[in-house]
């Protein structure tokens, strides 16, 4: 794991070749937005709760969550 | 009436066959006229193939369509003999802008390398490249027969039966293939009974060509949200003629018929513009998109292109830009299956390639249309994070989607590839549409992909073309095999060597896009993409992969 939040992009998936510098990330996004597909704005809520908690247990490092923390209240 | 262009009328002649009541039989029949029957047609011209071609209208496309082509389809429109008066007449631009609410959060520059002949995209009204088409195809005697309509499509073993309606009333002809060109609502495919399958997106958009004089830069400008069309997002592009092409998103529930009225449109295009400058409507139109396609391309002797075989929303202008690569695709094999040089097995894998191409413009149109119009309320704040996060963050601007705009596919899993067995590095992979690079021809000054295409070619990278001795009997001897492969040396060096063409790699940009050493070789498609290469030349192996790459 980084010392410090990626802020680049930084998607793709191993041993996918990619032609295009767009795809690894619509790719994410399109399975972001699939996975809230005929749920509520409740659900998606949960859902969403759900998925941070998830992968801030994997990033593990509290810096760096402190970081991405601070970047997402920003402007709220 | 437009007030910047007069729509040409084409004149109807009563085709001989009706006159004489007489039955002709042609190798390859195309129906409809637009960007991509015509790009069929001239195509089957350069080939050699004589071919009719058959619209039910006598003029271009009417109104506001497409605006936008792209590099892979003006490299194309070269090949044709267009090129020229396409990008002349055009607006050529490589940078898009996307705002949200009052700022703008990211730009893209289409074209970030130099030394590419053609730019990112221009912009050019349909009817513009579609009377540039039509005199092409005069120019090069494709039978052009307006006014006549395929009213039935009767299908044979070895070829089908047309019945077509003119102005004298009806007659038949006979065709060995049948290209049906004949746009999205394809009468040809709904007579055969095919099915196109897809979604509707539930949005509208008003439409709206403006004559003003403006001196804002040839750029594609985006807004999400803005102050002067909450909520919704609007587009603008400048076309030839001081013509601005502006769309705005409506939502579902506006109604069509009150939305384009004037009195309705004026007030829209006042507040975006945001000052008292002068403008005139040249054409208003309401659009819902679609997102389909059919199962296959090929059915017996008929092969499907363009709108008729598949349909975008124009967010990526991935509509006659891929119909004209379906036709860059098809029409090499096509004439290799009516000489006797391949099997009709061929043209099946026009369908799957252009198939699997289809399926990256459906799916990066159908994201666009996605993050631009999203569908919930957790999908519109996902858009807007990813908006916000995007004046700081370079990870969020690349996720900022208002369109992915044209670019070829790479037919990287091709059957008709030959897989590297040598080591490669950089994009040319074997089903890579060619990068473009600068020549030297003769002492001049040319480019890589104005000397390709149209035949096989094998780019044979050497600094001594002067003392290949018994290799260069080798390369001529390609040329001679029934399916002709010519090769063409590309040298660091100016050279000559006898009877094959030399290539001056001026900038060392070849050699440097295409990873070649001394002594690479790669195997050419007729439709400038990569179809194998090697780190050495072998007569053997190269016959290998042509057999290959025409199902022999
Ligand atoms: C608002 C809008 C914006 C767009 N922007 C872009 C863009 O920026 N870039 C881009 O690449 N694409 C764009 N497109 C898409 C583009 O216009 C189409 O993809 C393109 O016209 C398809 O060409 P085609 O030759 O397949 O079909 P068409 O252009 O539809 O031509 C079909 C032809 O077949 C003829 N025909 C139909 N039935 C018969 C019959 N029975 N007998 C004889 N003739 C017949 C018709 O008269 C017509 O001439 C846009 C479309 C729209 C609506």
């Amino acid at each position: 794991m980084p010392l410090t939040l990626t802020l680049t992009p930084n998607f793709s998936e191993p041993g996918k070749r990619y032609f295009r510098a767009f795809s690894p990330g619509d790719d994410f996004y399109e399975m972001l937005i699939e996975a809230h597909r005929d749920l509520s704005d409740e659900q998606s809520a949960m859902l969403n709760a759900k998925l941070i908690l998830l992968l801030a247990n994997h990033i593990g490092d509290l810096s760096v969550l402190r970081e991405a923390l601070g970047h997402a209240r920003d402007g709220v | 009436m437009l007030k910047t262009y007069t729509y040409p009328k084409y004149e109807y002649q009563q085709p001989q066959e009706q006159k004489e009541r007489s039955a002709a039989r042609y190798p390859v029949v195309i129906v409809g006229a637009g960007p991509v029957g015509m790009a069929a047609a001239i195509d089957c011209r350069l080939q050699g193939i004589p071919v009719v071609l058959l619209d039910e209208d006598d003029t271009v496309s009417i109104g506001s369509r497409g605006v936008c082509y792209a590099k892979r389809a003006l490299e194309i429109l070269d090949r044709l003999g267009v090129g020229d008066r396409v990008v002349e007449k055009g607006v050529s631009w490589n940078v898009g802008r996307t705002f949200f609410r009052e700022e703008e959060v990211f730009n893209f520059n289409l074209l970030p390398e130099p030394d590419h002949k053609r730019p990112g995209m221009i912009n050019l009204q349909q009817y513009y490249l579609e009377q540039y088409l039509v005199e092409r195809c005069v120019e090069l005697g494709v039978d052009m027969r307006w006014k006549n309509r395929v009213v039935s499509v009767q299908r044979m073993s070895d070829g089908v039966r047309l019945t077509i309606e003119t102005p004298d009333g009806t007659y038949g002809i006979e065709a060995d293939w049948l290209i049906a060109a004949d746009g999205a609502r394809s009468p040809i495919r709904k007579q055969m009974n095919l099915e196109v399958d897809g979604k509707v997106f539930m949005d509208r958009f008003l439409i709206a060509d403006v004559v003003m004089k403006a001196d804002f830069p040839a750029e594609r400008w985006f807004w999400f949200d803005p102050p002067f069309h909450p909520n919704q997002s609007v587009l603008l592009h400048r076309q030839a003629d001081s013509v601005w092409r502006i769309d705005f998103q409506l939502g579902w529930d506006a109604d069509p018929e009150e939305e384009k009225k004037p009195a309705n449109v004026i007030p829209r295009i006042k507040a975006m513009l945001g000052d008292e400058r002068e403008f005139e409507l040249e054409w208003v139109s309401v659009y819902t998109f679609q997102c389909r396609r059919m199962q296959e391309f090929r059915h017996g002797r008929v092969l499907f292109v363009g709108d008729a075989a598949h349909q975008v929303s124009p967010f990526g202008a991935r509509g006659a830009n891929s119909g004209i690569q379906d036709t860059d695709n098809l029409v090499w094999k096509l004439k290799l299956v009516l000489d006797g040089k391949a099997p009709e097995r061929l043209l099946d894998t026009y369908s799957t390639e252009r198939v699997a191409a289809a399926d990256e413009n459906l799916m990066n149109s159908t994201r666009s249309t996605d993050f631009i119009t999203p569908k919930s309320n957790t999908s519109r704040m996902f858009r807007n994070a990813v908006l916000t996060l995007a004046e700081h963050h370079s990870f969020a601007r690349a996720l900022v989607n208002s369109g992915r705009l044209s670019v070829p596919a790479f037919l990287a899993d091709s059957t008709l590839n030959t897989a590297d067995a040598d080591e490669f590095s950089g994009a040319m992979v074997p089903g890579a549409p060619m990068d473009d690079a600068p020549v030297g021809v003769d002492g001049k000054k040319a480019w890589l992909l104005d000397q390709t295409g149209n035949r096989f070619q094998l780019l044979y990278f050497t600094d001594v073309a002067e003392r290949l001795g018994g290799k260069l009997d080798e390369l001529r001897g390609l040329s001679m095999d029934p399916v002709p492969v010519e090769p063409v040396i590309v040298s660091e060096k100016a050279g000559a060597a006898a009877g094959v063409r030399v290539l001056h790699d001026l900038q060392h940009l070849v050699a440097r896009r295409y990873d070649a050493r001394e002594g690479s070789v790669y195997l050419l498609r007729p439709d400038q993409h990569v179809v194998a290469r090697w780190r050495k030349f072998d007569a053997h192996k190269i016959r290998a992969a042509v057999a290959r790459a025409t199902c022999n």
